[in-house]
This record gives structure tokens, C-alpha cells and sequence, in this order.
């Protein structure tokens, strides 16, 4: 019917309506693009791009190949079973002799020092001691005697694991595994298997700062949607406060308070409640705490504003229909305020994963969050791919669980709302 | 219209990000360095009067270090720096990486002006630093003599601050285990070392706190919070002198290590640079550095012309070096990964 209308409108022109007015359509559609274009540009630029660089870093290994290119080639077809043939010392020598002139070697002997400690001396050393080309046939015996590291089998499938062009060492790293000399992957040796640890302690501190938040948030929130606007206000700008306050001199605050001869432990020990002094800092409890405050406003302002939506007639409502209080704040309240929990907590979860400045301070050894680590690698000891498959192995679990949490969230909206 | 709009907006961001790259092309010598006390007196002694006496125009800005940053900043393709202060471990392996320009020494001096440990072809020693034995003589009955009293809980009770991590803490442990200054590193090359100095360190681990910047242990002794730590020896003179505290440190088995200048490869202000890394290696300009801030130089004729009152407080004091280490770049750069993740792996159990 409408398509008849549409057709038989306008017979003077050729071109039908409908189709005119999707190109019209499309006119304002590109209009529209051009609009968002710089957007879009900048993102991509300073946003998606660094981050594809980074995540690409986390599998690039082409240190070796570029300092040890001859090495690389006779190591390929090598079976891994007994030692190399001549050859591929030969080709080690050269290689060496080149990279000692270039200046190179030290590049790949800190790239072939993460998969074998130790490398760097014997890279170092040889590089040192090899005078010139050997002979002929006896690099194998000359190499040999120069470092007895190039008698032994790990010496060599180190080089070879580590030739590139792509390689999964720093994300089995990351994930505390390792290959061993036959090419398995096996879990990483206990003194170095640490991360696994590391993310489960970031992702427990960051639960329990989202819960800690949930808990003192809610009522909160709830005072402010429901007071009347001028001591409402009051109220929101106390929140506000904390928010506006630079992130360093909360936390550096809470150093004031909660230290052994702090603000809290002097108090407690006036009031004669306490002997010793608490430990109330550089360890979990200060971290939880200090994180707690610095994060609040963010559950509280995502709830405070799903609140205001809510009229109070529903609850009336259920109480004139019988509600106990209880039932008609779970059954009625509760599910309407969910997008606000849901918002509150992802937001503050996802911030909380990210923090590294007031761990640093308030923690002890064992509190130190993954970014502490990614910092470090980044940084201090420039081993970016190490920090990388860090990040990368934070960013997809990060990914993971916002999905899973927004199908649950989701979920209980649709069941747990007035439908019931 | 509007895609000529655009066009044109393209055409004034390109011409403007052009006309800021000739800018970044003609731009002043710029030198970097700590911040805090430390860059104030470098401003005092070397950045201002050296501005007067060549008439260079130079800025100064400040950084927290890390090698990260300064390959970032030489292979960005843009980089803002010039003269740069590094640590020795930066050092060592920025020039592994080619991220400095390799020194003439003809221009700042020659080789023979300067202390041995502060020649190295990518850069070359500004000061000589210790890090220390700390403790306030206020709250402490008995002073501490050395790294095993620090172990001592029976003899000085209360909590002590380390450096997080496992540089200088494991050296401070294998110390205070008893192994000789001098054959310390020979003790952690081995694996049995590594883990006597971790079980040392687990007869004190519940009263252990970690700091990770400079600026911690003298506000951690300032508190009450720890009755001794290890500090750097500048920081505990600055808090004696500026905010009248009562400071005590111990040389004896003292840390030290050296920062050194480098010129950022590719510099476009190389002849200026030179110029100020020869007017910081003068011997009567290095001496005013040592009157302002507690810290040794690395020109050999500078001890001449420090007044005796203040050379007894130096790391280069002849006393106290007497029993130091100098922190062992090699042993780190191929140990320190491998230790971070052991002592981690120890700092959570």
C-alpha cells in the first residue's frame, strides 16, 4: 500500500520516490560520517593503534633473526635431537664476528637471556674471545672450548626457539608457562611462576573493592536520590570532594591516618582500646582501604542517577498491596535499580584492575597489582614483551568477564523486574 | 562545501604540525635530570652559571628514569631531550641499544680528569651516591653499626624499610649474613648465595616494610613507622639539614653506585651539549655541587677543593668508601628479571 503510494507520487521524473529518498538518505548518512571523521581519526590514531602495537609486541621476535641471521637459517632444519653440524657453528661464528663489529649483540643476547639466564655472558664472553673466523672445520671444537655452554643441547634450541618471526614465549611467560628442550610446553619453574598469582590477587582486590563500594555506595546513593534537593546537593558535593581531589594526596592522606603512629592508631590507643599499634597499612587491609575511598564516587554516581529515575509510587504501591518492607525493596526497589549496580560496578572493577599508584604506596611486597608488573617490565628493565603479553593477558580477561557480567546483569533485569 | 571544508582543515592541521616540526628542529638544549633538592642544586651550580658563561640558551625538565622511557623517546623519532642524568644500569644498556651517542671525551676534558667507575664510552659519571644504613638518632638508645645489627630484632626492635625488590636487598642480606663486602657478588652468582640471602631475609620478613621511592624512608624514620632503613645518603643529609632532623647513617657495607650523563642519539644540540657536559666535569663547579648536596663527583681534582667539614660527610670521603660496594651492573642486567619474579615469588608467601 505505502510502496503504491510511494511509486505513483511522482510521475513527472524518471527516478522513483524511494529510491530518491535513499539517496538522500545516503547524502546525510555521509554527511553525518564526515561529521564523527576527525573523531574516528584521532581514536584510531592514539587509541586503537598504540594499543595494536603494544598487543602486536607481545608476540614479535625478530631480535634474533636480525643479529644471527646465518645461525637462524642452519638452525632451521635442524632436528633438535643431538647437537648442530659444523655448519651451523660456522654460521654462529660469522654471525658473532658481524654483530661484534655492528655492535649489535648485546640486542639478542638480552632477547636469548629471558629464555636462558645466562646467555648474556655466554654471548658476551664468546664474542670476547672468538679472535677472528675459525678454520675451516673446527668451529664446533674452537666455540666449544670458548664456552662449554655450546656443548650442551638447551644452548641451541634457546637460539632456535627464539628465531622468530613470531613467537608465544612471552605469553606462556605470562601465564607461567614454558617450552623445554624438546619443544612441550610445561609449566615454568616455581621460582619464577608468579603471574598466575599476580592476576588472581588483582582480581580478587579488585571484587572486593567493587563489593566494599557496593556496600557503603548503596545507602548513600539511596540518601541523596531521596532528600530534598538543597541538603541533597550538600550531600552530593562530599561526594564530589574526594572525586575532585588528586589521587596522589588521598592516598598519601591515608598514610597519615592509618600508619603505626598514625591518626587511627593514636586515637584507639587514648581511648585505651588498643596496646600495640594496629597494622593497618603496607599490607591488603590499607590497600582495600585507600582504593575503596578513591573509587566510591564511582558507584555512587551511576546509582544515584538510576534512583532518581524510580518514582516513589511503586513502593507505596506495594505496600498497600501487603508488601512487607523487605519483600517490596527486593521484589520492587532492587531490580530497579540494577543498570545503576550493574554501571557502578563494572566501572569501578574495571578502574580497580588498572591500579598501580596507591598499591605502590600502601601495600606491602605481596599486595602489588599486575600493573605494578607491566610497569616494571615496561620501564625498568625494558622487557616490552614480557609487559605486553602482561597487558594482553589482562585486556582479554578484562574483556571476558565485562561480557559474562553484562549477560548476568542483563539477565536478571529480564526476570527480576515487575514481570513477576 | 563541506568536503572542501574539510580539505582546507586538513591543509591548516598539516601546515601547523609542520611549522611545529621546523620549531622542534631549532629548539634549546634540553637537560634532564632527578628533580627535587638534587636538580634545584644543579640549577644553582651548573644550569644557571652555565647559561651565563657560553650564553646557551638550555631548559631543564625532570624524569623518574627507566630505559623504557628513553627508548621511547629515541626511537619515537622525536625526541625532546638532549643531556639526560641515568642510572647505571640505563646506561649500560641504552648504550647496548644504541640510544646514545658514544662520547668524545676530547671535548669535556679528556679520560684522565675523571674518576675511573665514571668513564664508560655512552656516558660519562655526575655524581657517586651510597645507599645507606638509616635510622633517626632520637628514637634509637644504641646506634646500629652495620647490616647485621639491622637483622637484629632482640637488639633493636621495631620495623625496618627495605627498597622493593631484589637489587641492593639481597646484597644487604648476604651482608648482613657475614659475607665480606668485596666477595659479595661472588656469593649471589651462585644459587646456594641467592638463597641464603632469602632465608636472612625470612628471619625478619614480618617486621619488613618496602619502600620504592627516594623520598619514603626518611618520612618512614620521620613517622616512627621504622626504626632503620636503607636510604640514599643525600636524602638523609637534605632532612638534617632543611627539616632539622636527627639523622644518623652507617658507611660501613654501604651501596654505591654512579649516575652519568648521556647525549640522546640523534641530538640536534650535540656542539651545545658538549659544551655543558665539559662545564659540569670542571672540577670547581663539581665542588660547589658537593657543598649544596651530600653526594661524591667524578672529577679527580673536586675532593681538592671541598672544605674538609663537608668532604667528611661524602661518599667519596676516603673513610667512607673504605668499605662500600659499588652495585654490580653486569650481575643485574642478566640477573634481574630472574630475581624480580623470585623475590616476588617470596614476598607473597
Amino acid at each position: 500500500m505505502t510502496d503504491a503510494l510511494l511509486t505513483g507520487a511522482d510521475a513527472s521524473t524518471e527516478v522513483p520516490l524511494k529510491r530518491r529518498l535513499r539517496r538522500a538518505e545516503r547524502t546525510r548518512q555521509v554527511k553525518a560520517l564526515a561529521l564523527v571523521l576527525p573523531l574516528l581519526v584521532f581514536l584510531l590514531f592514539t587509541f586503537a593503534g598504540p594499543i595494536a602495537g603494544m598487543l602486536w609486541r607481545a608476540v614479535d621476535d625478530r631480535e634474533v633473526r636480525q643479529v644471527l641471521p646465518q645461525t637462524v637459517v642452519a638452525l632451521a632444519n635442524w632436528d633438535g635431537k643431538d647437537l648442530p653440524d659444523e655448519k651451523a657453528y660456522a654460521a654462529l661464528a660469522g654471525d658473532i664476528l658481524a654483530a661484534r663489529a655492528s655492535g649489535t649483540l648485546a640486542i639478542a643476547a638480552k632477547r636469548l637471556n629471558y629464555a636462558l639466564n645466562g646467555f648474556r655472558t655466554i654471548l658476551t664472553s664468546t664474542a670476547r674471545n672468538l679472535k677472528a673466523a675459525p678454520e675451516p672445520g673446527t668451529a664446533k671444537e674452537t666455540l666449544g672450548k670458548i664456552n662449554p655452554a655450546w656443548r650442551e643441547r638447551t644452548t641451541w634450541t634457546t637460539i632456535r626457539d627464539a628465531s622468530g618471526p613470531v613467537t608465544g614465549f612471552y605469553l606462556l611467560a605470562a601465564l607461567d608457562l614454558t617450552r623445554n628442550v624438546d619443544g612441550a610446553i610445561v609449566a615454568a619453574s616455581p621460582d619464577q611462576a608468579i603471574y598466575r598469582d599476580v592476576f588472581a590477587r588483582t582480581f580478587l582486590i579488585s571484587i572486593s573493592v567493587t563489593a566494599l563500594c557496593l556496600i557503603l555506595g548503596f545507602p548513600v546513593a539511596y540518601l541523596l536520590a531521596t532528600l530534598p534537593p538543597g541538603r541533597s546537593n550538600l550531600l552530593m558535593v562530599f561526594v564530589l570532594l574526594p572525586f575532585w581531589t588528586s589521587l596522589l594526596v588521598r592516598t598519601c592522606a591515608w598514610i597519615v591516618l592509618l600508619q603505626s603512629r598514625g591518626v587511627v592508631n593514636d586515637s584507639l590507643h587514648w581511648l585505651g582500646i588498643i596496646d600495640e599499634p594496629l597494622r593497618l597499612i603496607y599490607n591488603r587491609f590499607g590497600v582495600c582501604v585507600a582504593m575503596t575511598h578513591v573509587l566510591l564516587p564511582f558507584m555512587i554516581l551511576p546509582l544515584y542517577s538510576s534512583m532518581k529515575a524510580i518514582s516513589p509510587a511503586y513502593m507505596r504501591a506495594a505496600a498497600s498491596l501487603g508488601a512487607p518492607p523487605l519483600t517490596a525493596f527486593l521484589r520492587i526497589y532492587l531490580p530497579q535499580t540494577l543498570p545503576g549496580i550493574g554501571a557502578g560496578s563494572l566501572l569501578v572493577f574495571i578502574l580497580a584492575l588498572g591500579y598501580y599508584i596507591t598499591p605502590a604506596l600502601v601495600g606491602g611486597a605481596a599486595d602489588q597489582m599486575i600493573s605494578y608488573f607491566i610497569a616494571l617490565y615496561t620501564t625498568e628493565t625494558a622487557n616490552w614483551g614480557l609487559a605486553s603479553a602482561l597487558g594482553a593477558v589482562l585486556l582479554l580477561a578484562t574483556i571476558l568477564l565485562a561480557l559474562v557480567y553484562g549477560k548476568l546483569v542483563q539477565g536478571q533485569q529480564v526476570t527480576g523486574g515487575m514481570k513477576n | 562545501m563541506l568536503k572542501r571544508n574539510i580539505a582546507l582543515g586538513f591543509a591548516a592541521a598539516f601546515s601547523a604540525s609542520a611549522a611545529l616540526a621546523t620549531v622542534a628542529q631549532a629548539r634549546d638544549l634540553t637537560v634532564v635530570s632527578w628533580g627535587g633538592a638534587y636538580q634545584d642544586a644543579q640549577k644553582k651550580v651548573y644550569f644557571e652559571p652555565f647559561k651565563k658563561a657560553a650564553g646557551i640558551a638550555m631548559n631543564d625538565e625532570s624524569w623518574d628514569g627507566g630505559v623504557g622511557v628513553l627508548r621511547a623517546k629515541v626511537q619515537g623519532g622525536a625526541a625532546t631531550w638532549d643531556v639526560v642524568q641515568v642510572e647505571s644500569d640505563e646506561l649500560a644498556v641504552g648504550c647496548e641499544e644504541g640510544l646514545f651517542e658514544k662520547l668524545d671525551y676530547s671535548k669535556i676534558g679528556g679520560e684522565a680528569a675523571y674518576i675511573q667507575p665514571s668513564v664508560n664510552p655512552c656516558g660519562v659519571g655526575a655524581i657517586l651516591y651510597d645507599f645507606v644504613l638509616g635510622y633517626d638518632k632520637d628514637k634509637l638508645k644504641e646506634a646500629p653499626k652495620g647490616w647485621a645489627d639491622f637483622f637484629d630484632t632482640k637488639k633493636i626492635p621495631g620495623k625496618r624499610a627495605l627498597r622493593q625488590g631484589p637489587k641492593t636487598t639481597l646484597e644487604i642480606a648476604l651482608m648482613a649474613d657475614g659475607v665480606a663486602p668485596k666477595d659479595v657478588y661472588k656469593v649471589l652468582a651462585t644459587d646456594e648465595g641467592v638463597d641464603r640471602a632469602f632465608k636472612k631475609l625470612d628471619t625478619i620478613k614480618g617486621d619488613l616494610v618496602w619502600w620504592k621511592a627516594g623520598a619514603q624512608p626518611p618520612q618512614l624514620l620521620a613517622s616512627g613507622e621504622v626504626a632503620m632503613t636503607s636510604v640514599y645518603n643525600g636524602r638523609i643529609d637534605t632532612a638534617n639539614k632543611n627539616e632539622k632532623k636527627n639523622f644518623g647513617m652507617v658507611w660501613d657495607g654501604a651501596l654505591f653506585t654512579l649516575d652519568s650523563w648521556v647525549i640522546l642519539k640523534g641530538s640536534p644540540n650535540k656542539d651545545a651539549a658538549y659544551k655543558f657536559l665539559d662545564f659540569a666535569g670542571k672540577a670547581e663547579n663539581q665542588s660547589k655541587l658537593s657543598e649544596n648536596i651530600a653526594y661524591g663527583t667524578s672529577n679527580k681534582d673536586a675532593a681538592a677543593l671541598i672544605q674538609p667539614a663537608v668532604l667528611k660527610d661524602l661518599p667519596t670521603a676516603p673513610a667512607n668508601i673504605k668499605n662500600a660496594v659499588e652495585i654490580n651492573v653486569a650481575f643485574w642486567l642478566e640477573n634481574i628479571d630472574r630475581l624480580t619474579e623470585r623475590f616476588n615469588k617470596w614476598a607473597a608467601k
